[in-house]
């Protein structure tokens, strides 16, 4: 698909997402968790957006404020023109059947007392999405799709594996025919041999439902494997965006380079060969971050103008973005390097 | 190389409401002095409760029914209590996997590193707290003077590991048994943790397991690698061996399933069907047979043994538990993975 031919399915512009916590022996403080600060990408229709980044950098925060799970504190999300942000509780739950999201633990989401066919009935019968005679004959071809027997209707959740609980968690996001799914870490709860099962049985019902993804993780190797484009988050932050193959092959961004070079591969010569970027100290407070760039204090490239003012995404070709100050100063360094040696 | 560890025959059971779970059916190896073994297997494969047996910090529904631990000689799995305890801590250390419950939240970090080597080591306070000055030091936590009087919420999770591998390291063990201590962290962090320990096996030359269910963790670190999988040994062969010629087909499925820079983006993953063992009946066949690809009726009758392979050219320290040649074999596609 070419570039102009890309729909843009869902626009987020400008995202802000703060939490108001209370803090200090007896709460007697007051604090702001600055989750995600001025996120702004576009998920094109049919393509898989994979978001990565470490624990606490506001990748979940990300998916749940797009699907208005959590009300967004400013910015927009437009999904097909429709600002979701501005929507009351009522219109946005009109919109929620062409959204859906599975979440990271099939453990804890799915209601242990109801049955998988009452599980997977409760959405269609919410947004009215066929007869009732119909509903039972749905639900049929919704667990097949997801790989399972129909007979597993009756049963309830505790008589399943976590793989087997993913796959219904899923059959339940297809239930009111969505058209975009937020997948918050689909497979980092299951066990390694069930993990491709899933991953597969994604990118075939993507194939069949012509479906919009945006794909959570912090297993790079998984998003690699899974998405069309690549944004890799920071602390609240959008630190580069790119076409997969682009991202892997010319990673920009000093952090996007650390966190590629931390991946294991599975192969003792690759591992061998391989020159780790080894990045210092652990990542800050949401509560209270850095000023200017948020990844100033752990980059090795940071000067005080890092420190002071807040780069913005800038395009480098093909959709290629990334937001670092120093970037052309840093490739010029490289290239001196590599002259050098 | 002088041999460290043997262990002879290894059972392992827990006591549940009807019955028993069979974690850990029939686990032999050894160590040598200095050697790096990493032990890979999915969660409930037994790979962490073979490893604790091996100093016996199991809870009390467990029991060791069967086998031998012999460090330097001495069988562990027949020694009393006091002696025991006399070798935690000071000859075999632990590194545990979630930093952020395994220290004590109300004691200072300087009073939990000295615990352990004032009990084995008889030192004074003063002493110890000079010891784990320096052990804080050597794992790279910086002002370490002050930090020995911090608390463990003060500490970011890395900063935590580090505290664990310190204490781990203060008894100067022979034998670090490492349970997946980088599960928790984030990649970058993780790397941090990796050349650490890379590091200080160099520098102390100590013998370490490392416990974890990521392969593609172990292929930057290990000498050796061992494959659990229901309980049981699979496959056990030195690190190029493993990735470059797996011989059983569950290191075949688990090498394959993880997407790697090879594998073609957006290709269907192979994925090993099914799903792991029940262990509430004691295995009495190969455990891997009901998802195995290249099951035979033997499979489904016999455990086969954990022996040598065979062939020409073949890696004598190479051993596979499988009743089945792959190389001559024909994989088949069997039924499995719904219900």
């Amino acid at each position: 698909m070419t570039r102009a031919a890309k729909q843009p399915l869902v626009k987020v512009k400008n995202l802000v997402k703060y939490f108001p916590i209370k803090i200090g022996a007896f709460g007697s403080e007051k604090a702001v968790v600055h989750a995600i600060d001025d996120v702004s990408f576009d998920i094109f229709r049919g393509e898989t957006l994979g978001l990565v980044g470490e624990s606490g950098c506001g990748k979940s925060t990300t998916g749940f404020t797009i699907l208005q799970i959590y009300r967004s504190t400013s910015g927009s999300v437009e999904f097909e023109g429709v600002d979701l942000a501005s929507l009351s509780k009522q219109e946005l739950r009109a919109m929620r059947k062409r959204a859906q999201i599975v979440f990271q633990d099939p453990y804890s989401t799915l209601n242990p007392r109801m049955t998988i066919g009452e599980a997977l009935a409760e959405p269609m019968k919410v947004h009215k999405i066929c007869p009732d005679n119909e509903i039972q004959g749905r639900i049929a071809q919704l667990i097949r799709d997801v790989g399972l027997n129909p007979n597993v209707a009756n049963r309830y959740p505790h008589e399943f594996s976590g793989g087997q609980r993913q796959r219904i968690c899923i059959a339940r996001a297809l239930a009111c025919n969505p058209e975009f799914i937020v997948c918050d870490e689909p497979i980092s709860a299951l066990d390694v041999s069930i993990q491709a099962q899933i991953i597969n049985l994604l990118m075939d019902i993507q194939e069949k439902y012509n479906l919009t993804y945006l794909f959570i993780a912090h297993d790079l190797a998984v998003v690699r494997h899974i998405s069309d484009r690549i944004a890799v988050m920071y602390l609240g932050k959008i630190m580069e965006i790119a076409e997969k193959k682009d991202l892997f092959k010319r990673p920009l961004h000093p952090y996007t380079k650390a966190l590629l070079s931390a991946v294991p591969e599975a192969d003792p010569d690759i591992e061998r060969q391989r020159q780790r970027i080894i990045l210092k100290g652990d990542v800050s407070n949401a509560i209270d971050p850095p000023s200017g760039c948020r990844f100033h204090p752990r980059c090795a490239y940071a000067t005080d103008a890092c420190a002071q003012s807040v780069p913005e995404l800038e395009d480098y070709g093909d959709g290629h973005q990334v937001a670092c100050l120093r970037l052309d100063e840093i490739a010029m360094e490289e290239k001196l390097e590599t002259e050098d040696a | 190389m002088t041999k460290l560890l043997e262990v002879n025959n290894l059972h392992t059971r827990f006591k549940v409401r009807n019955g028993y779970l069979y974690a850990v059916n029939g686990v032999s190896f050894t160590l040598d002095k200095g050697e790096m073994l990493g032990v890979v297997g999915e969660s409930g494969c037994g790979k962490s409760v073979s490893m604790m047996s091996l100093i016996r910090l199991l809870p009390p529904a467990a029991q060791i029914t069967q086998g031998e631990v012999l460090l330097e000689g001495k069988d562990l799995a027949k020694a009393s209590a006091s002696e025991i305890n006399m070798v935690r801590g000071s000859k075999v250390g632990m590194i545990f996997q979630d930093p952020m419950t395994s220290l004590n939240p109300f004691m200072k970090i300087g009073a939990q590193l000295c615990e352990g080597i004032i009990y084995h080591k008889k030192m004074s306070r003063a002493d110890a707290m000079k010891q784990a000055a320096k052990y804080l030091d050597l794992v790279g936590i910086s002002n370490s003077e002050h930090r020995l009087h911090e608390y463990p919420h003060q500490l970011s999770g890395g900063m935590r590991q580090r505290v664990m591998i310190a204490m781990a390291l203060l008894g100067e063990p022979e034998l670090v048994i490492a349970d997946e201590p980088t599960t928790a962290l984030d990649v970058t962090i993780q790397a941090q943790i990796v050349e650490l320990v890379k590091e200080l096996r160099e520098k102390l030359n100590m013998s370490i397991i490392w416990i974890t269910h990521d392969l593609s963790l172990l292929a930057g670190m290990v000498d050796r690698i061992m494959v659990m999988y229901g309980g049981s040994v699979v496959e056990e062969a030195p690190l190029d061996e493993i990735y470059k010629s797996p011989r059983h087909p569950y290191t075949i499925g688990l090498l394959k399933s993880i997407p790697s820079i090879k594998t073609e983006a957006g290709s269907r993953l192979p994925s090993i069907a099914g799903a792991p063992p029940n262990l509430f009946v004691e295995p009495q066949s190969c455990p891997f047979a009901a998802r195995c690809a290249y099951r035979k009726e033997r499979c489904t009758k016999e455990i086969p043994p954990l022996e040598p392979v065979s062939g020409a050219g073949a890696n004598p320290h190479h051993r596979i538990a499988c009743w089945v040649d792959v190389t001559k074999e024909p994989a088949e596609p069997k039924e499995g993975g719904m219900l």
